[in-house]
Order: C-alpha cells, then structure tokens, then sequence
C-alpha cells in the first residue's frame, strides 16, 4: 500500500516538475520563436558570468546558456518574486488572493489524467506511466478545464475594476462557447474507441491514430482548445491592446501564475492533441529486439517529442495570426465550428452503427 | 458623376473557413524560422557569417555601417611628422554656426607653415554637426570621419575636447566603452 503511495506520488512529482518546467522554458521560446519567426535575434542580455579566478571553467558552460537567452526566465521570475503584491481599494481580498490560485491549481489537475508512456515493470510490479488511470479520464480532463475558468472569472470580479470585469466576462463566454464544441468533438473519438479512459484510447491507437479516424475532430478541438488557452488568436479576455483583461489589478507573482496558467494550458492542449488524436506515447515504427522498459521509455520519448512539437505548432500560430474581433470570435465558435463537430458526431455514430 | 462600382469578389467556402489563410500565414513564417534557425546553427559554429540571420544589430558590440558621407565626430589630421595639419587660420572658428570651436594661434618654427594652433577646443555639447568647418578648411585639417557616434558624458565640461583629443579620437574619455568580458566578442 505505501509502495502503491509512494510510486504514485513520485510519478506526480515527476511529470508535475516536468510540466512547470516546460512551462517555464515556454516563456524563453515565445521570446526566441517570435524573434527567429520576424527575423530578429530576441532577448538574450540576461548574462551570467563569475569574476572569481576559481569560478571561471564555470563561465565557460554558462556562455553558450548566455548567449541563447535562457536566463531570462530566470530574470522573469526573480522580478516577478521581488515585486509589490498590490491588492486594489475595494478589492476583495480574499477572492483576489483566491483567483490566480484557482487557475493555476485546476491547470495542473488536469495533467494527473494524461498518461505518459504505457507500463514499466520493475521488480515484478506493473508500473502504469499515468499519475491516475481514471477510468473517466476525458470527463476528468475536461471537468478541470472547466473549472479554470472560476479564477479568470473571480479575478474579473474580484479587482473592483470595469476593464478587468469586462475581461471575466469576456473569458467566461468565449470559455463556454468553446468548450461545448471542444467536448462534442471528442465525442467522435470516444465513439470510435469505445472508452473515456486516456490509457484506454491511447492503447487503441496502436494502429491508426487518431488523426487519421477523426480528421475534422482534429481541427474542430485544437480550434477550440486553443480559444481555451486565452491566448492569440483568441486572446479576447486578455485583449492586450484594448481592455489590460481580467488580470489589469495583478502585479507581481499572482499576475505570474496568470501567466503560468496561459502557458500550462498550453502544454495541456499539447498532451490532448497528442493523446486523443497523435496515439500518445504510441510510437510509428516497429520496436522488435528491446525490452518491454526500454520500449517504455522510447515512448515516454515519443510522447515528449509530440507535446514539443505541438508547443512549437502552437506558438507559431500565436505568432502568425493576428486576434478575432469579439463578434467573429462567437460567430467562428457557435455557428461554424459547433455545426460542424454536431455533423461530424452524426457521422461517426452512423459510421460505427453500421460496422456494427 | 463619375464613379466606379468596385466589384468585390465573394469568398468562397474555403476562404470563408479561413484554413487557407491559415496555412498561408504558416506557411510563410515557419519558413522565416527555419530559414533562420538553421542560419542560426550555421553561424554558431562559424560558418556563413556573412548571411545575416536577423536584421538586429546588437548594437553596443556591433554599430550599424554608416555611410562614407555620415558626418560624425571631429578629428584633426596629421601631417607627415605627427604635428597637426591645422594652420590656425580661423576659418573653421569663423564659420562655425555654433561657435562651438576656439583656436589660440602660435608661430610655427618653419618659416614655410604659416601658423601653429596652440589650442585647438570644440565642445561637442554646442556642435550642430553641420560640417561647415570641414568644408572651410584650407588644409583638410579637420574631417568628421571617425564614424564615433554614440557621444555621452555627465557634464558639459567633460563634452569639451582639446587637441590631443581631437588629434586621437579614439582615445579620449568620450570614446570609453564599458562591455563585460564575456560580451566582446
């Protein structure tokens, strides 16, 4: 039993720091990606370097860190720890304190449903790579992103100030509209594999990803699941150059864990891609000749390198499209994209009736 | 009345879907970022440095090229032994729309050069760069070639140059530059 514990929590611990730790890496892509995308070289003068004699093979390691600019993630989060907490006249400082917490705590929940690679045995234990196999995965995913959207909106509320309350509503509309279309579409995959378990739909990949079965769930998700994660080209309650959003009365770090959300979300719609529709851990070529463990961690691999890839796909998107207007944003989200994942789950389920 | 009905072309299904655009638009800057990614690796191992991978310049470590013509700070030519070019003929100092130049004239030792500045100082904080003094003078003594433009002090006095100076203009407190070891490239 306190094996049965202690595995778990080191699990989750694993894949938590691993997540926090991409998340906080994302920060120094979005300043380098947007940089190389626009033909320029992007932030790179937060520089280390030791003056004492015995420190200086060090120097010789921390320049090529220098030079690519990866302090400065470094440099964010000391300034963010170092800066004035405020919390605005009229505030309520309860839920103020309350709401960058609520969101960061049910971003990071959802990752305990995703699994990341398939089984290790050690010793004669069966170690299933997932922090939780709830048999209701999707539900619990989606349950927690749901939930995400209580902070943007009690930070809304919370702040005693008209913009940052217009940008709640905002988030709390667009997060509604587009959950129903991210939920129906995954409909079609749950019909096809039969299971709402994550592991369930990743093993049933094997195959045939899911891409190929559900091409137009594909399109219709990573849509909404992007309108999901509050950034351009869907950046409507954040609305940098109009309303500051639902974050205007946030300084230091809870502003930080509003940030961290934005970024965390990301690597979370990343994982979904990647499971439901990228065969997950699944890897496209035959593994003949290697040990069940060391299959295992060829898949951890190739689950790694699919989040990593759909960070980079989605940076790029939030760098190359400029920001909807709010009525084309409910105009995309209820009439196109909520039609198309209604027929696309009349489809499936008259597909999969009739092969019975 | 003349006017013009412009037609405007309906979108069509795809355009109205916007993947079309979409993938355009991506298609495009993931080209910049690979294009500049991989120019990116070459030059970090020193290959093609020439082909810029950005449109930066850093600026600190590494000035824009300026143009030939770029009027920038003064400096005083030399002649062939070292003494300055200059011949205090006043011109420069009566030309300068900024009064900006004071000469003090002595006698040369050779009777063949007129005269000797036996100070020559310019004070940068009145200078208007105009380039007058360059065009007036007799003896290409003075020139603005030095391709020094960023000029900052924390007083007026210390934006005064004398001959020495203006005689070696990289070597005055004016051209100091304070770049960590590790960014000198």
């Amino acid at each position: 039993m306190i094996t049965e514990f202690l595995i778990k929590a080191l699990l989750a611990v694993l894949f938590l720091g691993a997540v926090l730790n991409l998340a906080g890496l994302l920060t120094w892509v979005e300043r380098k990606q947007s940089a190389v995308m626009q033909d320029r070289i992007g932030a790179n003068r937060a520089w280390i370097t030791f003056k004492s004699v015995w420190l200086r093979p060090l120097n010789w390691i921390l320049r090529p860190l220098n030079a690519l600019g990866l302090f400065h993630s470094l440099a964010d989060a000391i300034k963010m720890f170092v800066k004035e907490d405020f919390t605005p006249r009229g505030a309520d400082k309860f839920l103020h304190t309350l709401a960058p917490a609520l969101s960061v705590v049910f971003a990071l929940m959802a990752f305990a449903a995703i699994p990341f690679g398939n089984t290790l045995e050690i010793g004669g234990r069966v170690i299933n790579l997932q922090v939780t196999d709830v048999n209701a995965g999707v539900l619990f995913v989606f349950a927690m992103m749901s939930l995400g959207v209580y902070g943007v909106i009690l930070a809304g509320f919370s702040s005693n100030n008209n913009y940052a309350y217009l940008g709640g509503m905002r988030a709390a509309s667009q997060m509604l509209s587009y959950e129903i279309t991210m939920g129906i579409s995954i409909m079609g995959i749950i019909l096809c594999y039969g299971t709402l378990s994550l592991q369930e739909i990743v093993r049933r990949q094997s195959h045939l990803w899911g891409f190929a079965v559900q091409p137009l769930a594909f399109f219709l998700f990573m849509t909404a699941a992007l309108a999901e994660t509050k950034r351009v080209p869907f950046d409507l309650p954040e609305g940098e150059s109009e309303i500051i959003g639902y974050f205007v009365e946030y300084s230091g770090m809870k502003f930080g864990m509003f940030f961290l959300t934005d970024l965390v979300e990301t690597v979370l719609v990343a994982c979904l891609v990647t499971t439901f529709f990228f065969g997950g851990w699944q890897v496209p070529f035959p593994l003949g000749g290697l040990s069940h463990n060391a299959v295992a961690a060829v898949q951890i691999l190739s689950f790694m390198l699919k989040v990593a890839f759909f960070n980079w796909l989605f940076m790029a998107i939030r760098w190359t499209l400029p920001r909807f207007r709010y009525d084309q944003l409910m105009h995309l989200g209820w009439k196109i994209l909520f039609p198309a994942s209604l027929v696309n789950v009349l489809v499936t389920s008259v597909i999969v009736v009739m092969r019975g | 009345m003349a006017t013009v009905v412009l037609k405007r072309k309906e979108l069509g299904f795809l355009d109205r879907t916007y993947l079309p655009a979409v993938f355009m638009g991506l298609w495009i800057t993931s080209g910049h970022f690979f294009k500049n990614l991989f120019l990116h690796g070459l030059h970090s191992v020193g290959l093609f440095r020439n082909v810029r991978a950005g449109v930066t310049y850093q600026y600190p470590e590494e000035q824009r090229p300026l143009s030939k013509r770029t009027r920038t700070r003064h400096r005083l030519t030399r002649r062939e032994d070292g003494s300055p070019r200059c011949v205090a003929c006043m011109m420069c100092e009566t030309v300068c729309p900024a009064r900006c130049i004071n000469i003090v004239a002595a006698e040369h030792p050779d009777p063949n050069i007129e005269k000797v500045p036996a100070s020559f100082d310019l004070d940068l904080g009145m200078c208007v760069y105009c380039g007058y003094c360059v065009e007036v003078c007799p003896e290409d003594a003075i020139r603005m070639d030095t391709q020094i433009l960023d000029i900052a002090a924390y007083s007026r006095e210390q934006m005064k140059l004398n001959m020495t100076e203006l005689l070696n203009p990289r070597s005055t407190h004016l051209y100091k530059r304070d770049i960590p070891d590790g960014k000198r490239d």
